[in-house]
């Protein structure tokens, strides 16, 4: 934590081979019941349908896509706050769920979340300083003076005055809250914390202090982000890997930079152009997907996009695509990828959606 | 889109009386729309966008906000001088607004057609029968499918974009001159926000409405307006056509401002920020309000604040080391057109000035 790392720009290298956290085939599916005593169930609401991916030591993942697409309920099972119905979390080998007392305290010190409201994220009748402590007098610390050491180098490493451990949250602006609830979850030395949208409440100059500081941070403590964000400009500053979702699958999967360069899935394609470029006068490639996304309660059969799909083939509706490796590293769920003599196939829009 | 100007905001004041002192919100406003045009209104939390917007339909929160100065001239005609009876019947018919969250801004206990009707029937000589077809026509307006089942349905059964779509078409049913949009999109999905934008710009083509767009985000901007107005601590401090802004920004504040957004292209390291945080709108510096984060402030920036000065054509900020000697005022185009001579040079100038070449 020296000055020296401070400035070091570029990413240690992750240690060792093993991922930090590997997700397996995770599944989430919430039961929609009627009535209390004689309930029944009406169906199920598939939040998360077999999601894999993993996350190596000091790296960042971005997990990307609209609302309902199931990222928050992913992230929330990775922080052992949501059971999965199926699949497992391991983190450094060890599945995280069904973990208990000591072992589960364990495991909340080395897992920690910064989400995306500070106004709400914070106890209002808490100091600042009692609740970056929380974590490490849960967890037996120190002393009283150790710690009071500890929250001090917090402040500091977070870009905020030791003497404002005295304040309360209300005494803050939006930015130096998130500052703080990111103080909080570093303090007990987590391997990875989970960014739940953290700037996406703040304003655009705020927004890139906060992204600064989160990776000069990355660089000190060698922690690992799991970045769920919706903003496709924010995730390609922050994350080394991207993973896109859609109603509760992954549509697609590549290093940062690779998906940046190639989108492939039709969905994606969508997302990028939805984007609006802080640059006027540029309306080429733009694809408007006609219609909502569907609900998760009466998915769509075979592929999940197919309905508001430009590229929409006949079996589309029938099978439903796997996530197939179109170049080392970069995986994408989609028939027209399907190797049958169509890679690289360039598709030709069916019916373009447009006004 | 060089139409007439249709709404004249003049060194507009709005400032909330609190015991704790006085906050200037909104602290001399200069900016005019246009017939047809789209006028962006950026600026960051707590710059007093919101309450401009406020302050021109007269909706002031009850709390102690009062609009102390200025005119809001309507074809000419000062709506701050009139009666409350006659602010309603130019609310929803010659001005009307849209908010962020559609779920607020409908009433979540009548039916999507209910709310439609109530802005219909207050048309004169408006019949049921025929209210109730102009609901389902005002629908299939906004692009809702299936609007003859829609009109019965209660706001929780929509999604937030068809919510936002519905509160649309309420504020265009008085086929209003001026729409305000007060971060329209923000509560909508990237996918579904491209579809609202497009479908505003359609009914603005329509219509021929003037629309005063207030968004935080460069995107929106970019995409959808035509003259862009900055706001800080509670001014423009730059106002200018949309290119202009984004390709040759004047001011200090409008440069760091787009520089701090991510990119979706070029390199993807470090991102330029503004340090420190905006003043306290109750303890306002006597000079430029941008100053103590601006990394060219000299001596006069602290000690005054800066005119406005014309930087090209349409195009003018309120910056000293713009000043070349003649100063006009405000965010008025038509104004300032030829009153300082060679603009192009002055804005040459400015961006050497701040040490920076035209970027196209």
């Amino acid at each position: 934590m020296s000055v020296e790392s401070l400035e070091a720009d570029h990413k240690s290298p992750p240690t060792g081979d093993r991922p930090l956290l590997r997700v397996e085939r995770l599944r989430k599916h919430f039961e929609l019941t009627k009535g209390i005593l004689f309930s029944r169930t009406l169906g199920h609401i598939k939040a998360v349908d077999d999601v894999s991916f993993e996350i190596r030591a000091g790296e960042t993942l971005g997990l990307v896509g609209e609302s309902g697409c199931g990222k928050t309920t992913t992230s929330r099972m990775i922080l052992n706050l949501e059971t999965p119905t199926d699949g497992q979390v391991l983190l450094e080998d060890q599945p995280i769920h069904g973990l208990q007392g000591a072992a589960l305290r364990a495991f909340r010190a080395k897992v920690q979340a910064v989400f995306q409201d500070p106004w709400s994220s914070l106890d209002p009748r808490m100091t600042v300083c009692r609740t970056i402590a929380e974590s490490l007098i849960v967890n037996a610390w120190g002393d009283r003076a150790s710690i009071a050491e500890r929250v001090r180098e917090l402040l500091l490493q977070v870009g905020l005055r030791p003497e404002q451990a005295l304040q309360y949250p209300h005494e803050f602006s939006g930015g130096q809250r998130q500052r703080v609830a990111l103080a909080a979850a570093l303090a007990s030395r987590p391997k990875l914390i989970v960014l739940d949208e953290p700037v996406s409440s703040l304003d655009v100059s705020i927004r890139a202090q906060m992204m600064n500081l989160l990776k000069d941070i990355q660089a000190q403590d060698n922690v690992a982000y799991l970045l769920v964000a919706h903003d496709l400009a924010t995730v390609r500053h922050m994350a080394d890997q991207t993973v896109v979702m859609y109603l509760g699958k992954i549509v697609e999967q590549a290093p940062t930079a690779v998906l940046f360069d190639d989108v492939r899935h039709p969905y994606t394609k969508a997302l990028f152009s939805a984007v609006l470029l802080a640059r006027p006068n540029r309306e080429e490639e733009e694809i408007e997907l006609a219609g909502e996304v569907p609900s998760p309660l009466n998915l769509p059969t075979g592929c999940r996009f197919h309905t508001r799909c430009p590229y929409v083939m006949p079996h589309c509706s029938q099978q439903e695509p796997a996530l197939r490796e179109v170049a080392p590293g970069h995986t994408v769920a989609c028939h027209l990828f399907d190797g049958n003599g169509s890679a690289g196939f360039q598709p030709a829009p069916a019916r373009s959606a447009g006004s | 889109m060089n139409g007439e100007t249709i709404l004249d905001v003049r060194d507009l004041h709005t400032h909330f009386f609190l015991r704790r002192g006085v906050v200037k919100a909104v602290d001399g406003v200069n900016l005019t729309l246009r017939r047809g045009e789209v006028l962006g209104l950026v600026g960051e939390s707590g710059c007093g966008k919101s309450l401009t917007a406020l302050s021109l339909m007269r909706l002031l929160p009850k709390s102690g906000a009062r609009t102390v100065r200025g005119a809001v001239l309507l074809h000419g005609e000062d709506i701050l001088l009139r009666t409350p009876a006659a602010m309603r019947e130019i609310r929803g018919r010659r001005i009307s607004m849209i908010l962020q969250d559609p779920q607020t801004s409908l009433n979540p206990v009548f039916s999507i057609g209910d709310q439609l009707r109530e802005a219909f029937l207050r048309r004169p000589r408006a019949r049921l029968a025929e209210v109730m077809k102009a609901a389902v026509a005002a629908l299939r307006r906004v692009d809702i499918a299936a609007p003859e089942q829609r009109v019965g349905q209660y706001p929780h059964q929509m999604s937030g974009g068809m919510k936002q779509r519905v509160v649309g078409a309420i504020a265009i049913s008085g086929e209003p001159e001026v729409l305000i949009a007060d971060e329209p999109t923000t509560a909508l999905d990237a996918t579904i926000q491209l579809q609202y934008l497009k479908l505003l710009k359609r009914l603005q083509r329509q219509n021929g409405m003037a629309i005063l767009f207030i968004t935080h985000d460069f995107g929106v901007v970019a995409r959808m307006c035509d003259r862009v107005a900055v706001m800080y601590a509670g001014r423009i401090v730059e106002c200018g056509p949309v290119r202009q802004i984004f390709e040759a920004p004047a001011h200090p504040y409008t440069r760091a401002l787009i520089a701090s957004v991510p990119k979706m292209n070029g390199a993807a390291g470090r991102l330029t920020t503004i340090e420190g945080q905006p003043p306290s709108l109750m303890d306002l510096p006597a000079g430029c309000r941008f100053a103590a984060r601006c990394v060219h402030a000299e001596q006069r920036c602290r000690e005054a604040y800066p005119g406005t000065f014309q930087v090209g054509e349409e195009h003018t900020a309120d910056c000293w080391r713009l000043d070349p000697g003649v100063s006009i005022t405000g965010c008025h185009p038509e104004r300032s057109e030829g009153s300082s001579g060679n603009g192009v040079s002055v804005r040459e100038r400015s961006l050497a000035a701040l040490g920076m070449t035209s970027q196209r």
